[in-house]
């Protein structure tokens, strides 16, 4: 297959846009469109902070490398989950983090859960009955909590997130078949800030398919940690993706379009006053004064203080 | 005339002469879960494969890839 700009041999083809590149124009195309992404959805500017929330994994880091490229201001913000049972997943994610960020003479924000809150994800989670045994919930629940802290608290503009294409349409079709309005109302690539406690969100990388972030990373040399978390095994968005990609290999382009016609439906009306993260209908955590739906402590104080009165109960 | 795969800690085998993709899809991967590589080089999915090549499958999937099929020679 030949390059659609230099006639060259192409190493990737998206058939979603009928488009084959070589290594080169690839290089070219994705920051392009990362940029062209930004600006279309209004993202943020040159003269924005930007929090970029970096697992160590293919999506964030080539995520603040194209951000880093294209001139724009990112900080890193890594989250020590203390997932070390097995393969050391934590202790080596932050290692290709911490050596990215030294490579490319950006700043690293290292936070690490157990010395914040008192104990590892793993931990945690045999403590409460939230996941029922399973990190997965109180991992999402805790990394929210913290990213939100540090922007808000660091006073960037703007917190970003490698969501690609893959995860915006596994939750997107999870949230669908629950009906979940709430969450639908809130999905998108942009999250506005609330004031009192919620920092802007933004996801620049959410027009891309996850096999074209990975083929950034790797023509772009970027070392990244391949293990997954040992905890991803069997989890409901690796289904679905599965599922979509089943559809994908039938029908190019149906995850995208599923995607953008959501988008299309949400501003034409639909899900309007469903979000329920809306000024009106948000407290102040009587524990950490983050916004939140609940009438007195936000869901993480309240998981977290019962992990800690467990652990008292325990020792 | 045989081309070998891999795929994270697994492996498999498939004849020589037919597409990437028509061998993906022969083991039960999905091609959009892949991204194939021969001799450390990504390459497309309509390359026809020769005998004795292996093909490094680099999973682009978070989580892993969906389970394919346990399929070792086809």
């Amino acid at each position: 297959m030949k390059c659609r700009r230099c006639g060259g041999k192409a190493v990737i083809n998206m058939r979603q846009h009928k488009l084959a590149l070589c290594k080169e124009h690839f290089l070219i195309w994705f920051p392009e469109q990362t940029k062209r992404f930004i600006k279309k959805y209004h993202m943020f500017g040159y003269q924005d902070r930007i929090l970029v929330a970096v697992s160590g994994g293919k999506d964030s880091l080539a995520l603040w490398d194209v951000l880093h490229h294209l001139g724009y201001q990112a900080d890193g913000l890594y989250i020590g989950l203390g997932i070390n049972q097995g393969n050391g997943y934590s202790l080596k994610s932050q290692e290709f983090a911490e050596k990215f960020a030294i490579k490319n003479n950006l700043k690293l924000i290292v936070v690490d859960v157990a010395e914040i809150a008192g104990a590892t994800i793993p931990e945690a989670a045999v403590l409460t009955l939230r996941g029922k045994g399973k990190p997965c919930s109180i991992c999402g629940l805790t990394k929210r909590h913290i990213m939100n802290r540090v922007a808000y608290q660091g006073q960037y503009d703007v917190l970003v997130t490698g969501h690609n294409l893959d995860d915006e349409v596994a939750a997107l079709f999870g949230n669908t078949l629950n009906w979940a309005v709430g969450y639908l109302a809130r999905q998108g690539p942009v999250l506005e800030e609330v004031t009192g406690g919620l920092a802007r969100k933004a996801k620049p990388f959410f027009r891309f398919y996850e096999r074209e972030t990975a083929a950034y990373a790797l023509l772009q040399g970027i070392d990244y940690i391949y293990e997954e978390c040992p905890h991803s095994t069997g989890a409901k968005s690796i289904y679905y993706k599965g599922q979509l990609n089943q559809l994908e290999a039938d029908r190019p382009g149906a995850k995208l379009s599923f995607y953008l016609s959501f988008l299309r439906a949400k501003e034409s009306g639909l899900f309007a006053h469903q979000d329920p993260a809306t000024q009106a209908n948000l407290n102040s955590c009587q524990t950490c004064g983050q916004p939140t739906s609940a009438p007195e402590q936000c869901a993480f104080c309240r998981t977290w203080d019962r992990v800690r009165g467990r652990q008292t109960i325990t020792a | 005339m045989t081309v070998r795969f891999t795929l994270r800690d697994q492996e498999y085998e498939v004849r020589a002469g037919m597409t990437v993709r028509h061998a993906l899809l022969k083991l039960g991967i999905q091609p959009e879960s892949v991204l194939p590589t021969l001799d450390g080089e990504l390459i497309t999915d309509d390359e026809i494969l020769q005998d004795d090549q292996h093909i490094h499958l680099v999973a682009v999937i978070s989580g892993g890839t969906i389970s394919p099929k346990q399929v070792t020679f086809q």
